[in-house]
């Protein structure tokens, strides 16, 4: 489904991707891991189109998207669910979904997915009108998630989604990105919790200072002795 | 700062503003406050008719101010650069319309054997329609290409690089009317029907107050288009769009929003405003130059200033407020009418230095600002 080929991503001189290869089949949930700095919201930034590479590209469903603008790449079905949440803090919860819903024209259809979302984040309901910017943090990352599945994308990109949040929010979050996998959209998780995002992931990258170090299923990364020791607390 | 530090606090350059400023504000309401009492309490010099008429004028020339500080802040919320190519973008609404009154005034629609009779006479109310349509689409034209060609390249240079760029681009639209249209001071043609002047007459104390047609025109349009921009930000997609981007361009673009496109109709519906402003102001006002788009362009901004820039609202209350001010102002404080401008921009900075962030503005952290 995706298919990166040597990315090579600068911030002016900084070399912040130096050459990622990886994969991701249609259903999956791969999940990259790496510590602060590594690379991996930049990753994010590049495939969603926010960033553009200097060398290598992005394939995604047999077509070149790496020159694509982050709209575009809306459209075409991937959705970016940035770190830090990142809800429009003046405007309500309503409005904030139908940002997500940009580039749906069907009124009916924005309707029907706002429900289930209601549905699936009880919380975002009770606060519909109330302002992003007054929701907690587990709050604002339920709307985040349900902003990103407002145009029902074919892939989802998380950017630490637990970050901030207390174990049970953390819990629920993973709970909610495996049901949203099992309804059928592929998810591309950036965790720093690696025991967590290993636990729900098929397959994880292991990135390090710009470079895929290691990959593999996520249960013999998770047994990797340098996983163990620098990501698991072992 | 370190929380332990208990020494007394040093009278650094900014604790010192902080206490000059409050200083220098408290003198100046005072003078003002003291010239009201003189005139309205002591002396009572003026009847009610002239300060009815003076409220009138206020009304209508802070209906255009408003119009024209909308534009200022929508862009500011936006970008965060002052337009200061703004006012030109006004000037040229204001030629457009002097042209199409130009026009309709010389098209004779009496049959043969007639008195001749133009367009404009004869159909004022058509003709005033399409003058505002004009103006506002070459405005929003104006605006348009004003972004795309003065600010667009400059989008992510510091932030006084686009600055220049306007007051540049602001020069430069100055001296291309002048050419283009010479420096001459022309008169707007208005149909006959809403000539200047004209209008309802108001008894008051048996002095009569002429409630001008122009003015109505002025004070109801501009009221409406503000309601329509208002209504339009609130509820329309594109208005939604517009404040998804003035707060977070990224964010935007991830939800699909083309951020560029959402710039540009922001240059537009500004660009629209300022020229329904320009013709409101020629019909009004009677004169139309290259210069003509620079006070109200000042003022306005000042306006925007005044209401917290960035706030819609804000820049509403603060037209209206700067056009009351400077109409009511000379007469109130007793100081000759031609010192208006340096009282409305007196006020401004007293309501500035016990309220920098504007009448309606959010308080900015420091780095922010
Ligand atoms: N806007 C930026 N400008 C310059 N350098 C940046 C910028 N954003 C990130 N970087 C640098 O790029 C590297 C990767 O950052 P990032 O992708 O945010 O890492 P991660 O998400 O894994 O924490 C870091 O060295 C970071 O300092
Ligand atoms: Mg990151």
């Amino acid at each position: 489904m995706l298919n990166v080929t040597d990315l090579n991503v600068y911030y002016g001189a900084i070399h912040a991707l130096k050459g990622i290869s990886f994969n991701l089949q249609e259903g999956e949930i791969v999940t990259l891991i790496g510590a602060n700095g590594a690379g991996k919201s930049t990753l994010l930034n590049t495939i969603s189109g926010i960033l553009h590479a200097k060398v290598g590209t992005v394939e995604y469903l047999g077509e070149i998207i790496s020159d694509e603008p982050a709209q575009a790449i809306v459209q075409k079905g991937i959705v970016h669910v940035p770190e830090g949440r990142k809800i429009f803090a003046k405007m309500t919860v309503l409005e904030n979904l139908e940002m997500g819903a940009y580039t749906v024209n069907d009124r009916q259809l924005i309707q029907d997915k706002m429900e289930a979302m209601f549905e699936r984040f009880p919380v975002l309901r009770d606060r519909k009108r109330q302002l992003g910017g007054t929701l907690s943090g587990g709050e604002q990352q339920m709307l985040a998630m349900a902003r990103g599945l407002m145009p029902n994308p074919k892939l989802l990109l998380l950017d630490e989604p637990s970050m901030g949040l207390a174990p049970v929010l953390v819990e629920q979050i993973f709970d909610i990105i495996q049901d949203i996998n099992h309804h059928g959209t592929s998810v591309l998780l950036v965790e720093q919790n690696a025991h967590m995002a290993l636990s729900i992931a098929d397959r994880a990258y292991v990135l390090e200072t710009g470079k895929i170090v290691l990959e593999g299923h996520a249960n013999e990364v998770m047994n990797n002795p340098m996983v163990i020791s620098a990501y698991l607390g072992g | 700062m370190d929380a332990n530090q208990s020494s007394p606090p040093k009278l650094t350059r900014r604790n010192y503003s902080k206490i000059i400023r409050p200083i220098f504000g408290i003198l100046v309401l005072g003078y003002i406050l003291w010239r009201l009492y003189l005139v309205l309490i002591v002396e009572q010099a003026y009847s009610a008719e002239v300060w009815v008429r003076l409220l009138i004028s206020g009304l209508i020339i802070g209906g255009v101010y408003a119009l024209i500080a909308i534009g200022y802040t929508l862009v500011y919320g936006i970008l965060f650069m002052i337009n200061f190519a703004h006012g030109e973008v006004m000037m040229i609404g204001t030629f457009a319309g002097y042209f199409l009154f130009e026009i309709t005034k010389g098209i004779n629609v009496a049959g043969a054997g007639n008195p001749p009779l133009s367009f404009s006479d004869a159909y004022p109310f058509l003709s005033v329609i399409l003058a505002f349509l004009v103006g506002m689409t070459v405005s929003a034209t104006a605006g348009y290409f004003l972004e795309k060609i003065a600010y667009r390249p400059l989008r992510g240079a510091p932030r006084l690089i686009p600055l220049i760029s306007a007051i540049g681009a602001s020069f430069f639209l100055q001296n291309a009317a002048q050419l283009l249209f010479s420096p001459q001071v022309r008169d707007y043609a208005n149909p006959q029907a809403i000539a200047r002047g004209s209008g309802w007459n108001l008894m008051i104390n048996e002095s009569r107050i002429v409630i001008t047609y122009t003015g109505v025109l002025t004070f109801v349009l501009s009221i409406l288009l503000m309601i329509g921009l208002y209504v339009m930000v609130q509820k329309t997609k594109l208005g939604k769009a517009m404040r998804a981007v003035a707060s977070d361009k990224k964010t935007a673009a991830l939800m699909g929003i083309d951020v560029d496109a959402i710039i540009s109709r922001t240059f537009i519906i500004s660009g629209a405003l300022a020229g329904a402003a320009g013709v409101m102001w020629g019909l009004h006002n009677g004169l139309v130059h290259f210069y003509v788009g620079f006070l109200p362009g000042i003022k306005a901004f000042t306006a925007a200033v005044l209401g917290g820039i960035g706030n819609i609202p804000g820049a509403m209350l603060g037209g209206m407020f700067l056009g009351l001010v400077e109409s009511l102002g000379p007469t109130a404080l007793g100081i000759s009418f031609q010192l208006k401008d340096v009282i409305a921009f007196l006020i401004m900075i007293v309501i500035l230095v016990f309220r920098p962030s504007g009448l309606l503005g959010e308080v900015l952290s420091e780095e922010k600002v």
